[in-house]
């Protein structure tokens, strides 16, 4: 299994851990009331499970298992997969971070941190498709390609 | 990997991409107002993700990697995958359509018609195929 795909799969299980947790809170939160900023954290729930957990396995599987880019660099460009990680992870702390104190107390610097945090994460996908659509084929290429 | 399948796998990735760009505006719009309309992407960015993205790239993978048949067609008749993946994808439409669109409700409805059908289609190609190896 390659190195970025054990870093896509371990931190997808941290982000259902997380998943989780966050449930475990917010359910705590119908019986006593929490601090506000635990009214925004909704959203931070279905997104950590939804992108962190479940696109992100998705993106570390198919790093590993989708049929080779060449026989030279069988999984494209190393870079453009680990900027997939890097992106998609810091968007998704940035939103982690900020969109529940951002519906505690809009209009502050809260804010401006989510639009940073959705262009990170939409550069991520794109990245990701850039990356792996060469690799949707139906068998062995047989001339290597430049990259 | 297949050719159905390379349709499956470009169609998930291609609402992969509309999916997390309706997200991206609407992200950006709760941070910094950029404009309320943007709120009406809503429905299209839950669908785009969930029935166009993370379904349809299950559906594709699964009918290629799931096991063959050893006798006859590898992958037995593909008529139930064909028919679910324009299924899907007409039915996908015709949700987010009706929805941003606000068109009558039963543009909404005829799609989860479609998008039901799409999954019984695909469910009567791939169950024969869930077997153990011995």
């Amino acid at each position: 299994m390659p190195t970025l795909t054990r870093w896509f799969l371990k931190t997808a299980l941290l982000c259902l851990i997380a998943t989780l947790l966050l449930a475990v809170l917010l359910s705590i939160g119908r019986i006593w009331t929490l601090t506000a900023v635990f009214g925004g954290l909704g959203p931070v729930y279905f997104h950590l499970l939804m992108v962190g957990w479940v696109t992100e396995l998705i993106f570390g599987v198919v790093f590993w298992l989708f049929p080779r880019f060449n026989k030279e660099t069988p999984r494209g460009r190393p870079w453009l997969g680990w900027s997939v990680y890097i992106l998609l992870n810091l968007g998704l702390l940035l939103r982690v971070i900020a969109e529940p104190l951002n519906a505690q107390r809009p209009g502050e610097v809260w804010g401006w941190l989510l639009p940073i945090s959705a262009l990170l994460q939409w550069l991520a996908a794109l990245s990701f498709v850039a990356n792996t659509w060469p690799r949707i084929h139906g068998g062995p290429r047989r001339q290597a390609r430049e990259v | 990997m297949p050719q159905l399948s390379q349709w499956y796998v470009r169609a998930a990735f291609t609402y992969l991409i509309m999916g997390f760009s309706f997200g991206a505006l609407m992200l950006a719009n709760k941070g910094v107002p950029l404009h309320p309309a943007l709120w009406r992407l809503l429905p299209a960015h839950i669908e785009f993700l969930l029935a166009g993205w993370v379904l349809q790239f299950a559906l594709g993978v699964a009918f290629w990697m799931l096991p063959r048949f050893w006798h006859g067609p590898s992958r037995g008749s593909e008529t139930g995958a064909i028919v679910a993946f324009f299924s899907l994808n007409l039915g996908l439409w015709l949700v987010v359509l009706g929805t941003v669109l606000t068109l009558p409700p039963v543009a909404v409805t005829l799609g989860r018609i479609l998008e039901l059908l799409a999954v019984l289609s695909f469910t009567s190609h791939i169950w024969p195929r869930i077997v153990p190896r011995n």
